[in-house]
């Protein structure tokens, strides 16, 4: 195998203002971390998208999909009692 | 004065419009993309302060305008530094050139913050920001390429050496630099080499890199407009259609 | 049948628009072509960069360079995007670059045409990216989710490119008379090429049918193409010139401009590489991946030493 490649490949998160959550929006690849975050700038925040940005490596992330996606997320689906629209409240309770 | 302010203000919008130029002819032929755009990043940074620089000149001399300055002007009344107009031999000299350009960018915009000239201030206030980062970033490459592989170290030292003799040119006064430090519109260039030599010797020692001997190597230069022989290749090319289409607006 | 119920499965995801990620079953078939179609997409902007490159030296005002320059870039970043959403299928960007090299991938055929004129920028945005936007438009809807995300974040910022191009045009027609046949010249070279961006018709479509099944694609050639003549007819009513199709009609019954058999010997002709426009364009993206082998070297042995400084710090 030759030494020659493209790097490794990064997943870039940006926090568009301060206050917001921090929102995956792509990836790019670079060889040292220094590189990952001065690329992520360059790319994607041209258009003045940025107040902060994350990046990690993509092999670094631990994702759901792996694993049997059915028995990950339904169990949660019939806990309903855990959103507020659940709850009967009488007219004219305010502020709750 | 005006003469003298007109001429420095050409020197900085030349200067700029030139590296913009030669990094432009670097579009598309990058290591890696990534690389592609954030270099283009630096062109348009770059162009923009050529931009406002060559405004400005345009403003002070009257009835003309930066395009007219840009792509009408013969090239003895170019003011650009002669390292702006080497070539991109390769990569190497491409990030050298950076280099050597942006950290004395960093010094010179840091001090024309407090020009007694308002608008000189106004521009560079808005540059120094671009060109922080800059440095920033050609610091970082010559780091990877002094500390990289045995091949890549000769090929920075190559660029950093042959490069050096036109660094000459960006501390050495001539009477537009007396007449600006007079009247309080910029430093004298030779009080730039100082500091420029401590933060340039700095990263090419931490890069593994030898810092070339001082020699001489002009008694005239880009800024007195007196050119390589680059200068003319690139203007031929840049400036083609305004002169062949006298006539026409773009 | 184990894999008849999953494709049965992966058949009611699509049909209810839900979008397929990295990690989701997904048939064999359905893999290979979106790696065919996602990479040829993103090499269609890599390469696509070259054109317009060939007069960012050359534009002939300060404005004018900066919008060229700042658009060559955008379309490097889509080309990346692109990159990275076709290595969610498990292929990496290096093999792309070789297959693109050993001439085993295609890229969009209209950039094997030469950028004659300055007014060739002006066709180019228009034109052909007037072509591209209509078809990425349309992705936008397309079934795998990483290529859906960067359509949309790629019709989001290709916005203003077929502006610049009809801006330029506008210029140009409004211009002097040399400038105005600088125009139209542009316009009789790019149209047709333009029009063959989708590709042939319906009815010659080898992929067709089965990428509009799973939603890769979500219209047909023809009717993209129909959309992309009916919009750009209207536009060039505005400058003065002239299209280079003698039968271009509004058609009261379909509400479509009709147009004249396009010449497909022309097309097969250009996306088989013959002529010298394919060669130029490989040639310049392999000798920029040559030229910059020992840099990426230096960049990755650097990553590897400042690994090792911490671990032994």
């Amino acid at each position: 195998m030759s030494s020659d490649d493209q790097g490794i490949l990064w997943e870039v998160f940006i926090q568009v203002k301060a206050g917001r959550a921090y929102k995956h929006v792509g990836s790019l690849h670079a060889y040292d971390k220094e590189m990952a975050m001065k690329s992520a700038r360059d790319l994607y925040t041209r258009r003045n998208e940025g107040n902060g940005i994350w990046i990690v490596k993509s092999e670094d992330i631990v994702s759901s999909e792996a694993i049997d996606g059915e028995a990950f997320f339904d169990p949660s689906n019939d806990k309903v009692y855990r959103h507020p629209t659940f709850y009967k409240i009488p007219d004219g309770v305010k502020h709750i | 004065m005006k003469d003298e302010l007109i001429d420095y203000c050409l020197r900085l919008g030349d200067s700029s419009l030139i590296l913009s130029h030669r990094i432009a002819e670097y579009c598309s032929k990058a290591p890696i993309l990534e690389e592609d755009l954030a270099i283009t990043n630096v062109g348009l940074d770059l162009l923009g302060q050529a931009e406002n620089f060559l405004n400005y000149a345009a403003k002070l001399k009257g009835n003309t305008t930066a395009d007219i300055l840009t792509f009408k002007r013969r090239e003895g009344d170019f003011r650009c530094l002669h390292l702006v107009q080497t070539p991109n031999t390769d990569f190497a000299y491409i990030l050298a050139r950076q280099f050597l350009m942006d950290s004395y960018h960093q010094i010179l915009f840091n001090k024309l913050l407090n020009s007694k000239d308002e608008t000189i201030s106004g521009i560079s206030k808005k540059a120094i920001k671009e060109v922080n980062y800059h440095l920033d970033r050609s610091s970082d490459w010559i780091k990877r390429l002094g500390l990289g592989t045995k091949e890549s170290n000769d090929r920075i030292q190559n660029a950093i050496n042959n490069l050096w003799m036109y660094t000459d040119e960006l501390f050495t006064d001539n009477s537009t630099d007396l007449s600006m430090e007079k009247n309080k519109i910029s430093p004298l260039s030779s009080n730039l080499k100082k500091e420029w030599s401590e933060l340039v010797v700095k990263t090419l020692r931490d890069s593994e890199i030898e810092v070339p001997k001082d020699v001489f190597y002009s008694l005239k230069y880009g800024k007195d407009g007196f050119h390589t022989e680059y200068l003319g290749y690139i203007l031929a090319e840049m400036q083609h259609l305004p002169l062949l289409y006298p006539d026409a607006t773009w | 049948m184990e894999n008849e119920r999953k494709l049965e499965e992966f058949q009611q995801k699509i049909d209810a628009n839900i979008k397929i990620e990295p990690k989701d079953w997904m048939p064999e078939k359905y893999r290979q072509t979106l790696i065919r179609q996602i990479s040829q997409h993103a090499h269609s902007e890599i390469i696509g960069m070259q054109p317009e490159g060939n007069w960012l030296t050359r534009a002939p005002s300060l404005r004018a360079k900066k919008i060229l320059m700042a658009k060559i870039q955008d379309e490097a970043g889509h080309g990346l995007y692109l990159y990275c959403a076709a290595e969610t299928l498990g292929v990496k960007r290096e093999q792309f670059l070789q297959w693109l090299h050993e001439g085993k991938a295609k890229y969009s055929s209209v950039f094997n045409y030469p950028t004659l004129t300055w007014a060739d920028m002006g066709a180019v945005g228009w034109l052909v990216d007037g072509a591209a936007i209509v078809n990425q438009v349309s992705l936008q809807g397309t079934s795998y989710g990483p290529y859906s995300r960067a359509m949309v974040k790629i019709c989001m910022e290709e916005s203003f490119h077929q502006r610049q191009g009809f801006e330029i045009m506008v210029q140009l027609a409004k211009g002097t008379e040399e400038q105005k046949q600088m125009a139209q010249d542009a316009l009789n070279r790019w149209w047709w090429p333009s029009i063959m961006m989708f590709g042939p018709h319906d009815s010659e479509s080898a992929h067709s049918n089965q990428s509009l099944k799973w939603k890769i694609k979500r219209e047909s050639n023809d009717e993209l193409r129909q959309r992309y003549i009916n919009k750009t007819i209207e536009q060039g009513q505005h400058l003065g010139l002239t299209f280079p199709d003698p039968n271009l009609k509004f058609n009261e019954e379909t509400k479509n401009y009709d147009y004249s058999p396009i010449d497909w010997d022309e097309f097969w002709n250009v996306v088989k590489g013959n002529g010298p426009g394919n060669k130029l364009r490989i040639n310049h993206h392999i000798k920029a991946h040559e030229d910059g082998k020992w840099v990426r070297e230096a960049a990755k042995a650097y990553s590897k030493k400042i690994n090792l400084s911490k671990k032994i710090a």
